[in-house]
């Protein structure tokens, strides 16, 4: 059942293509209805799940490889599964008003979701690299096309980036598959097999920074900023909330997975460069003069915080960064939708110093609302999934690097000060001008709009109330025995 | 042996040559004088006919079986590799129809028949005679064939230099072959092999390999054989260009692969990082090497997209290679895939170019942009090809080159000592996404200052959007070719073990 997220995000990508342009509202209508299917399936699927690995499919593909076409979830898949629906439902709410070449728009957009869903549902290592590879052409054209603000070089940095870093991947994928010899990607039975240390010594930073320069890793985030700023504003969202995420998962679940020792070996170096990127991202944040800079920073910082989780291999630090990406991904999707859909098509500026003076909590006073209940998620009040999360992510770098923990509390209050700065500068400006003779408010926010922040607001209140909602699915799945050194802090 | 027998076996190939008799004759005859685009269309579906008759011949009638001890070789292998090389032909003669740039339209679809007979004598050859015979064919045809647009210095330019450059390699290999058999004083690749016991280390013998090598670097444009490439690529007609891109590549590295793997197994050596050791091995890794950093990073400067093609062909060459070092059985299939897929793929960009060329008279990247408005078939088409050359899976070109990085590492297993290789494929891949985006976004980004739609034959509609097809059910479901090769494969040699 789960499988046909992915089908149903291609085939709804298939159709577009096949749609004549004259379409405009028909196509959006099949790009919703495709998310949404999704986004039920994704639910109906978590649902049922109790966090331990389920099957969905398994079948032989190149038999003489050993390739299979092998998909099953387990509760941190069904996690970004549910994150993946979330934010593609709410992706399509705010590009709605979308005019130029609208077809290809969504087309393109399924595809990237579908790659997503493939990349978290695959348990072949070959099958998930496919996707992952799958995802990175969309994005390219996405930002390229539809974009602003240098948008042709955000966009091919970002693909570049993305190919060295699956490059990387690929490298390291063939050489554990060969040195294994046993004619098989399937990840469960990778695991088993003991890599010689030699070899797991430079094949896990291989794959794991591959993967990870996608997660927004410092010093490999500079793609993050600039994407992120020419995309255009579902593109971001979907760039924060769910790429970023391709990342994260795929070096959880393929280099920590796969490589222990390797791990073990690295574990201190890759914690500080996650706590560079926590204390850098908001540090640089605080500075930005464009609004979605500040957007874009942020999210390395927080992206930090799921790498230092990861790092701390502990239960508590591990649930907490599969907790952040969720998080992460919903809030700041929904600072994107703000400052992109919401400010930036209305007022077409970004500069803070121009909003400054627009007096835009008055103007738009639904997004002044929105972005500040989304500001206060973001720098972690309690009540917000973002709260839980980073909680856990700390106590759980307490216990494994003390020293890091404080810096990563440093970049929780850095992210307070940035946070409200960006609110106060764009929204409630001390001196507005008086509005010129002739000029027009900004168009009200619209339908679509407000469904999709409200969808979004709910879910990181539902989650910051309830964290069990998923902390049952994340849990169970930390303590399968393939995944058991990454929660004894790396002994098997 | 009888003349029977004979013809049974060379059943596809006298086909072929009795539809190039068939098309110069009928152009000679009654079409003389007639419409220039009744004659091409006449001579491209007899051509078109002719190959399809070969094809269903090989299929229907499976015939195997070794001439004059061994000089033809007729197994499955062959078979199917011929049945690929017929079926890019046919594809070859159909986007001919987009171009109008001879009145020779019995000649040019007659000498693009000669070079594919030329292709699948050089497949079924395994003796040294007859491979140079085939060679020479082969080439001989596509001298002529790039230099055909008469009133084109560009294409007299390509020809010369295609002719020049092709006459010196043929040169080199000839006397590679005398020396081969004068060490051995046999001319059959197996027999060669046998008599070779000294270590390859007989300096007589490295000089042989070399020029072997060099005679059949030219044909693949590895590097430091290509200089030839750019130049033809960008003034042959484009036809012309597809067809020395695709089959005349597939043919030329499967007869790499029997010289090397058969003719000189006894002189192998290794190309691993640690452990060098001299036979043709590790030279194949320098050409590799070289034509993988050669044509990748040349190919980011260009701006002519015929140009960017045969750049992108010398850094595949590259990646070919691998299969033949691999020097396994699996490294052969992964060879044949990735050739044959290379072919359909490359032959689908062509056809793009050709039409893009034909109506905006030029084939600069500035010429592609808008494609996606004007011709939106067009720029899917150019959409897989391209990224189906940069690697993007579930194209074909993706999982070619991920058979051939498994293939070559699982021949040296358990060391990893040919890694160097692999890495430095895998890391220049990342560097050619570049200028095909480059291609892409004209077409996709950009906006033509006229966005007046192109006007595509139906029939060149039909070839490139099966191109395109072939190229993403292979790229999904590779096991159909695989192990249909695999198959072919154990049937021909059933005790290969190297």
């Amino acid at each position: 059942m789960l499988a046909w997220t992915i089908y149903i995000s291609f085939l709804g990508a298939g159709l577009l293509l096949c749609l004549s342009s004259a379409h405009k509202s028909a196509a959006r209508v099949i790009a919703l209805l495709s998310a949404v299917g999704g986004f039920i399936i994704a639910l109906a699927g978590a649902w049922a799940s109790d966090g331990r690995l389920q099957e969905v499919i398994r079948i032989s593909w190149v038999p003489s490889l050993g390739l299979r076409y092998y998909l099953a979830a387990d509760g941190i898949s069904l996690t970004l599964v549910l994150l993946t629906g979330l934010a593609a439902v709410t992706g399509i709410l705010f590009s709605w008003n979308i005019q130029h070449r609208v077809r290809e728009f969504f087309a393109f957009y399924l595809a990237l979701i579908g790659g997503v869903y493939g990349v978290f549902l695959s348990f072949d290592l070959f099958l998930l690299f496919v996707f992952y590879e799958i995802a990175i052409v969309p994005k390219y054209f996405l930002i390229a096309i539809w974009g602003s603000t240098r948008k042709e070089y955000g966009a091919m940095k970002l693909a570049l980036y993305s190919f060295i870093g699956s490059a990387m991947v690929l490298i390291g994928l063939v050489a554990a598959y060969v040195v294994a010899g046993a004619n098989t990607f399937d990840l469960l039975e990778l695991a088993k097999y003991p890599f010689p240390l030699g070899f797991q010594l430079w094949v896990f930073p291989l794959v794991f920074i591959g993967f990870a320069i996608l997660a927004g890793l410092w010093p490999f985030h500079t793609w993050a900023p600039t994407g992120h700023v020419a995309a255009p504003t579902a593109a971001s969202m979907l760039l924060a909330g769910v790429v970023m995420k391709l990342g994260a998962y795929g070096a959880l679940r393929v280099a920590m997975t796969l490589f222990p020792l390797g791990l073990l070996a690295w574990q201190k170096p890759l914690a500080l460069l996650a706590t560079t990127g926590i204390v850098y991202g908001a540090t640089v944040a605080l500075v930005q003069k464009d609004f979605k800079f500040v957007i874009g920073y942020s999210s390395v910082s927080h992206m930090g915080f799921v790498l230092l989780g990861l790092m701390t291999l502990t239960n508590i630090g591990l649930s907490g960064a599969v907790l952040q990406m969720f998080s992460h991904g919903i809030i700041a999707g929904l600072l994107f939708a703000v400052v992109g859909r919401m400010v930036y098509d209305r007022t077409h500026t970004r500069e803070l110093a121009v909003l400054e003076g627009m007096d835009l909590g008055r103007a738009l006073p639904f997004a002044a609302v929105t972005f500040t209940i989304a500001g206060a998620a973001s720098m972690g009040m309690p009540g917000f999934s973002g709260f839980v999360a980073e909680l856990q992510v700390l106590i759980g770098a307490w216990k494994a690097f003390p020293y890091y923990a404080l810096l990563g509390g440093l970049g929780v209050i850095l992210g307070v000060v940035y946070t409200l700065r960006a609110i106060r500068k764009a929204f409630f400006g001390e001196h507005p001008a008086p509005p010129e003779p002739g000029h027009e408010p900004p168009p009200p926010i619209t339908l679509p709009e407000r469904l999709g922040s409200l969808i979004l607001l709910a879910a990181t209140v539902l989650i910051g109330l309830y964290p069990r909602l998923l902390l049952d699915l994340i849990i169970p799945s930390l303590n399968a025995p393939w995944m058991q050194h990454l929660v004894n802090g790396g002994r098997p | 042996m009888n003349y029977g027998e004979l013809l049974k076996l060379l059943a596809p190939e006298s086909i072929l040559a009795l539809t190039l008799l068939l098309v110069l004759g009928a152009d000679a005859t009654f079409l003389s004088g007639r419409a220039p685009g009744l004659r091409r269309a006449v001579a491209a579906s007899l051509t078109v006919a002719g190959c399809m008759g070969a094809i269903y011949w090989i299929f229907f009638f499976p015939i195997h079986g070794h001439l004059f001890s061994g000089v033809l070789v007729v197994d499955p292998l062959t078979q199917v590799t011929k049945q690929v090389l017929l079926l890019l032909t046919a594809a070859t003669a159909l986007l001919t129809l987009e171009t109008a740039f001879t009145p020779h339209v019995g000649e040019y679809f007659g000498l693009q028949l000669l070079a594919t007979l030329g292709f699948l004598f050089m497949v079924s050859s395994e003796d040294i005679l007859t491979i140079f015979v085939a060679l020479e064919l082969a080439s001989l045809s596509l001298y002529m064939l790039a230099s055909f647009a008469k009133g084109n210095l560009a294409s007299a330019e390509a020809g010369l230099k295609y002719f020049l450059y092709g006459g010196l390699a043929s040169a080199f290999l000839l006397f590679g072959f005398s020396l081969l058999y004068g060490l051995t004083g046999e001319t059959l690749l197996a027999k060669i092999a046998a008599k070779i016991t000294t270590t390859p280390r007989d300096p007589l013998l490295v000089v042989a390999i070399s020029m072997v090598l060099t005679g059949l670097g030219f044909k693949i444009a590895a590097v430091p054989f290509q200089l030839w490439a750019p130049d033809v690529y960008e003034g042959a007609p484009t036809p012309s260009a597809a067809l020395i891109a695709s089959g005349s590549k597939l043919a030329s590295f499967f007869l790499l692969e029997k010289m090397m793997t058969i003719g000189l197994s006894s002189a192998v050596g290794s190309g691993a990082f640690h452990a060098l050791a001299a036979g043709w091995v590790p030279m194949l890794a320098m050409l590799a090497g070289l034509s993988l950093i050669v044509g990748n990073l040349t190919a980011l400067a260009q701006t002519s997209v015929k140009r960017l093609l045969a750049y992108s062909a010398i850094a595949h060459a590259g990646y070919a290679l691998l299969g033949v070092i691999a020097n396994s059985s699996q490294g052969f299939v992964a060879l044949l895939f990735y050739v044959m897929t290379y072919g359909f793929t490359v032959l689908g960009a062509f056809g793009v170019v050709a039409v893009v060329e034909r109506q905006t008279g030029s084939d600069r990247l500035e010429a592609f942009a808008g494609l996606s408005r004007r011709s939106p078939v067009l720029a899917g088409v150019l959409f897989v090809c391209l990224l189906s050359l940069a690697g993007i899976p579930p194209l074909a070109g993706f999982f070619g080159k991920f058979y051939l990085f498994a293939a070559i590492l699982r021949a040296g297993a358990p060391s990893l000592g040919i890694l160097w290789l692999v890495i430095l494929a895998i890391a220049l891949s990342a560097v050619s996404l570049f200028y095909y985006l480059q291609v892409l976004k004209q077409a996709f980004v950009r906006e033509a200052p006229l966005e007046l739609p192109f006007s595509v034959k139906p029939s060149t509609q039909l070839v490139l959007i099966l191109l395109a097809l072939c190229v993403i059910l292979f790229g999904c479901a590779p096991d159909l070719l695989v192990s249909k090769l695999l198959l072919a494969l154990k049937a021909a040699a059933p005790g290969l073990v190297f």
